[in-house]
Formats: C-alpha cells, structure tokens, sequence
C-alpha cells in the first residue's frame, strides 16, 4: 500500500493506493495520526485506487474521525469511493456518518 | 488442491486472500463474489491471528478448498486457543461508529459475505473454520 499525503490551503488530502488490511492499517493509521497531531482536522481521503479494505482498515477510518471531530475543529470525508469499498462501508453502517463525494475537487471545496 | 500453509503473520494476508481468489474463480464464481470471498478469508486470518494465537506468532494457518457442483467450499485451520463464536457479540452497526465499541465486525462480514459459516474446534487438533460461497444463478 502507498499513502500520500498533500498539505492543500484549507485540508490534507491524502490518496491510498492498494490494500488497505490488518498488515497495512498501521502505516495508515500512524499517518494519518501525524496529520492530526501537526493540527490538520480537515482530512479527505481520495479512495479512488483503494482495492480493498478490511475491518481493520475500517477502525482506522473511525479513530481518525474521533480525532478530527473533537471539538468541532474538523472532518474526514470520503471521495471518489469504489463500489466495493463503498460496499463494504455500507455493510459495516458507516455511510450515514462520513460525508463522500463524487470528485476529490468536490471533497476539497467542501472545506 | 493444493494446500496453502504459512505462518499466522499479517504479511500473510495477501496471499491468503490470493489462493482463494483463484479458488474462487476456479468454481466459476463472479467477481463480486470473489470480492466477498476476499474480505471473508482476510477477516478469518485475521481473527485467527488476533484471537486464536493471541498476535502473530511461527504458528501456521492452513488453508484448503473444495470445488462443488454450486460454488467454493473453503476451510483454515489452526492450532490456537479454542474459538467460540457464540460469545462475539454482535457489532454495533446502527449507531455513530466513533461511539461504537470495538469488535466482533470481522465475524459479521464474514457471515454476511458467505452462505455459510461453520466453527469447530476438535480437542488437541485446533480450529476448523469451514465457510461456502455459492454461484448467483444466472438470470
């Protein structure tokens, strides 16, 4: 899996290329940890090569979004989210509580 | 078939996830129901490794398949703890997942992904975790 992250005006843009599971998830979950604790609590995350993610990946999604969202000072939102990831997210219940968008352009201007 | 057996690391994942993609499509299963099979195996491994083995050990995981008239009989096996599914409770699926509490989401998407789903653990032998994955009839 590749992680890469782009500091934009108003969030971090991070894009995840390949398998998100159990062997993968703690290189993303300690980047994404980086990008909170420099104080970016605006997040989208580009899913457009993601192949695949596990409950594992799942959980990194949610303290992610625990940390983003305390005190109100921000978000993760979703873009341009594969069918099959999309599928799982939904099996887990979790398309209700993240914002997706179609295009990555669309998830930046949101914030 | 040829068994696949390998050590119960996380770096194992993919393979696992490999050999029984191509078992899958060997019984003539379409891509959405690799896909299932795919996450039902990692999540399997995976709880394998967390629960059966208490983390990653030189332990093994083995993994063999069975092609049926309908669709993919697939099994891993391990020599960990015993594994009781009757006490993983339910995940929490409705509410805000940042409220949820941590858990059982592995077992559920297995039994989500497959038709079947079946646990035994046979005294000094280890655990026997069978699952099945039919054909969709064609429309």
């Amino acid at each position: 899996m590749e992680i890469k992250s782009t500091p934009l005006k108003h969030c971090v843009l991070v894009q995840v290329v390949g398998k998100l599971d159990s062997s993968t998830a703690p290189a993303l979950s300690e980047q994404l940890k980086k990008i909170t604790k420099d104080g970016n609590y605006r997040i989208v995350l580009d899913m457009s090569k993601l192949e695949f993610i596990s409950s594992a990946g799942l959980w990194v999604l949610v303290n992610t979004q625990k940390a983003c969202k305390r005190f109100n000072r921000g978000e993760l939102v979703f873009s341009e989210v594969p069918a099959k990831i999309y599928s799982a997210l939904d099996l887990a219940g979790f398309i209700h509580y993240y914002k997706l968008f179609k295009t990555t352009a669309e998830a930046v201007g949101n914030f | 078939m040829k068994k696949l057996i390998i050590p119960a690391s996380f770096a194992s994942l993919e393979k696992i996830r490999d050999y029984f993609s191509r078992a899958a499509y060997e019984a003539g299963l379409d891509e959405d129901a690799v896909f299932d099979v795919q996450v039902a195996v990692d999540e399997a491994a995976s709880n394998i490794i967390d629960h059966a083995y208490e983390g990653e050990c030189e332990s093994e995981i083995e993994c063999s398949y069975e092609i049926l008239t309908d669709g993919l009989k697939l099994n891993l096996h391990d020599h960990g703890k015993p594994f009781e599914p009757d006490k993983v409770e339910l995940p929490d699926i409705i509410s805000d997942p940042t409220r949820r509490k941590k858990g059982g989401l592995g077992l559920y998407f297995m039994r989500q992904m497959m038709d079947e789903v079946s646990f035994s653990f046979s005294g000094d032998g280890g655990n026997d975790l069978t699952m099945v994955k039919r054909r969709r009839p064609k429309v």
